[in-house]
């Protein structure tokens, strides 16, 4: 990595960032990345969740809602396939953990590994048949695809059925931090160094050929084949990246929570990731790390509230789109399509596409 | 309603539990009672009746505030399709949620009088045929002959295709696209709630989340018939049904959904767009 990317989002922060020295820039990034290390340590009074244990929500449900948030955006953000199965990724990683854990010996480096390899494996099989489909014939394949893991892990015994796996394995304790039931703090650095690899990863296929290849399919798939783009080579590869992305979610998850159940990875769950890379803006990293920390950490800050947790939130997404369409921080391309679309009929309807 | 926006409309299942709860609403208007609900004759048309207007009203009432406050707003300023999408979920979500608060449906399932008497009328090679089936079987049809006609034949049957093969043009051949849309939207919710009442005949109970299972399986008999073409969506219905309830009895009803789903993947690899393709204008030439 030579130098820090010019973050795409607009807005006076982003031009403030931008014109920063690089070295400037090198400074904040270390001091965020230390801050969230230190944050489950930090009680802040305004943003701490009272009724919860602020340093268990911080890995769940915030960072994994991160987490797989990033690799939903490279489906929907980067490449523009719309998928509302995503869930079925997670629960792959998540039941690769558990059976990994439960029936073999296998030590947790390995694991994690395997788990999002499967994930990716089941992304390939869900992408094969299926990427030829655009826009919403998409949408509701991936939606069954979603509902048919999670019926396909409740109807087999052979994986607890419905009970689901009880007593998946911890990871093994490295040095001082021991991966425990009482603790969740090992589990958060974890999950947060993942995260920064993930993201590092990301921001590094936005901007290869892959990730350029992504921006064309999502602007005009029928433009891009046409320039020689392999689209379908390539909606395979980010359905199979975010895929894996959001196994290890699953894995790291399982993990923690000793047992899961196939009502672990209901079909809310794709809505909430989607409406976490909506809401923060499709297609931005940092807006979507945002939206998916605002999903999930409203919800967790005022349980006290909960009678009215979901009515709310669902007014508040409403809000949002009708008010900020574009998301909390969009991505710099979107928001020129958006100001594009003002003018235009076409778009005004939602069409945008393709309707061959 | 789907053809016109191209939307996968997920409120559209809460539009239909709130038609069931007109069941609710119309059986306590008319003072028809959970202890002895069944009525006969006239009695039975004019409750039904004013059940079914009840839920339509409630129906399309709803989708129409649906339509001027989620998606109207969105449509003013061009957003991107994702925004609809998450904006008819939040809808969906605060309907839902909204119908759990115990001065409406509450979190319970809520039984509704059975207005139909569900007793055998007679069989036919063994298949029993009682009252509430012929009911809901001929209700439905008149309503797909009628929606069919009118998008067909109608001036905002007309309307609704034009805006649907091209909004740009449709607007410079004056056709005013927000009356149109939230004219369909109306259509759509007066549909709806009329699927809500027939539900209600045939199943009497309603609960807040009832529409859940509802939106998903509507919304994939059109994507399998063909988005935007009602015939198509008909034939999707059918497909999908008869082939669940076979493979269900086949392989156990547990597996119902993954078959359903697993007949659609398969289907839209031969055919992407669906078994009688998808344009609106195309299918109706």
């Amino acid at each position: 990595m030579r130098s820090l990317p010019r973050i795409e989002i607009v807005g006076p922060v982003a031009e403030a960032w931008n014109r920063m020295p690089r070295s400037a820039r090198w400074l904040a990034t270390l001091v965020l990345v230390g801050f969230l290390f230190l944050l489950p340590n930090l009680t802040i009074p305004v943003i701490d969740t009272p009724g919860s244990d602020f340093a268990s929500v911080l890995f769940f449900p915030v960072g994994i809602y991160v987490l797989i948030a990033l690799g939903l955006n490279v489906v929907v953000g980067e490449a523009g396939l719309l998928d509302l199965g995503y869930v079925a990724f997670f629960a792959i990683g998540g039941y690769a953990m558990a059976l990994l854990g439960t029936e073999t010996g296998i030590p947790f480096v390995l694991i994690l590994p395997l788990g999002i390899l499967a994930s990716m494996a089941g992304g390939l099989i869900l992408g094969t048949p299926t990427l030829r489909l655009r826009g919403d014939y998409l949408a509701i394949v991936t939606l069954g695809f979603g509902e048919i893991i999670r019926i396909i892990a409740r109807n087999t015994d052979s994986i607890g059925g419905p009970r689901g796996i009880n007593q998946i394995p911890h990871p093994p304790s490295v040095g001082g931090l021991k991966f425990g039931v009482i603790d969740p703090k090992p589990y958060y650095w974890l999950l947060l160094v993942i995260i920064i690899l993930v993201t590092l990863l990301v921001r590094n296929l936005q901007r290869s050929r892959v990730g350029r290849a992504w921006t064309a399919i999502r602007e005009d798939e029928d433009a891009a084949e046409l320039m020689g783009v392999p689209t379908f080579k390539y909606k395979l590869w980010a359905f199979a990246i975010g895929a894996g992305i959001g196994g290890s979610g699953g894995v790291l998850y399982a993990s923690k929570v000793i047992s899961i159940t196939p009502d672990n990875f209901l079909f809310i769950l794709s809505i909430l990731f989607l409406s976490a890379v909506v809401l923060g803006g499709s297609g931005n990293m940092p807006g979507v790390i945002l939206g998916a920390v605002v999903v999930a950490y409203l919800p967790e800050r005022f349980r006290g509230f909960s009678e009215y947790r979901e009515l709310v939130f669902g007014a508040v997404l409403v809000a949002m789109m009708v008010f900020r369409p574009q998301g909390l921080l969009p991505s710099r391309r979107r928001a020129a399509e958006l100001r594009r679309g003002d003018q235009s009929p076409d778009d005004a309807v939602g069409g945008e596409v393709a309707t061959t | 309603m789907y053809g016109v926006l191209r939307l996968i409309n997920f409120a559209n299942s809460e539009i239909f539990m709130i038609g069931t709860s007109g069941a609710l609403v119309g059986t306590s208007l008319l003072g028809i009672t959970l202890a002895d609900p069944t009525q006969t004759g006239l009695g039975l048309a004019l409750a039904l009746l004013v059940c079914l207007v009840v839920s339509m009203a409630m129906g399309g009432a709803g989708a129409v505030l649906l339509e001027l406050l989620a998606y109207r707003p969105l449509r003013r300023r061009g957003a991107p399709r994702l925004s609809f999408l998450i904006s008819a979920i939040g809808s969906s979500l605060f309907l839902a949620e909204l119908f759990a608060r115990p001065q409406l449906l509450g979190r319970d399932r809520r039984p509704v009088p059975e207005m139909v008497d569900h007793a055998a009328l007679f069989s036919f090679k063994g298949a029993i045929v009682s009252l509430d089936k012929v009911i809901v079987v001929v209700a439905a049809l008149i309503m797909m002959v009628v929606i069919d006609q009118f998008v067909r034949r109608s001036r905002l049957g007309r309307g609704i295709r034009a805006v649907a093969q091209d909004p740009e043009t449709a607007t410079l051949m004056g056709v005013n696209i927000d009356r149109v849309v939230t004219l369909t939207f109306l259509l759509g919710g007066i549909m709806a709630g009329a699927a809500g009442l027939l539900y209600e005949v045939r199943f009497p109970g309603t609960k807040f989340d009832i529409g859940f299972i509802f939106g998903i399986k509507s919304f994939t008999a059109a994507v399998l018939g063909g988005i935007g073409n009602l015939r198509g969506a008909l034939l999707g219905g059918i497909v999908l049904g008869l082939l669940e309830a076979f493979g269900g009895a086949v392989f156990g009803s547990q597996w119902i959904d993954v078959i359903g789903f697993t007949i659609l993947v398969v289907i839209l690899m031969f055919r992407p767009t669906g078994l009688l393709g998808e344009s609106l204008g195309q299918a109706r030439a």
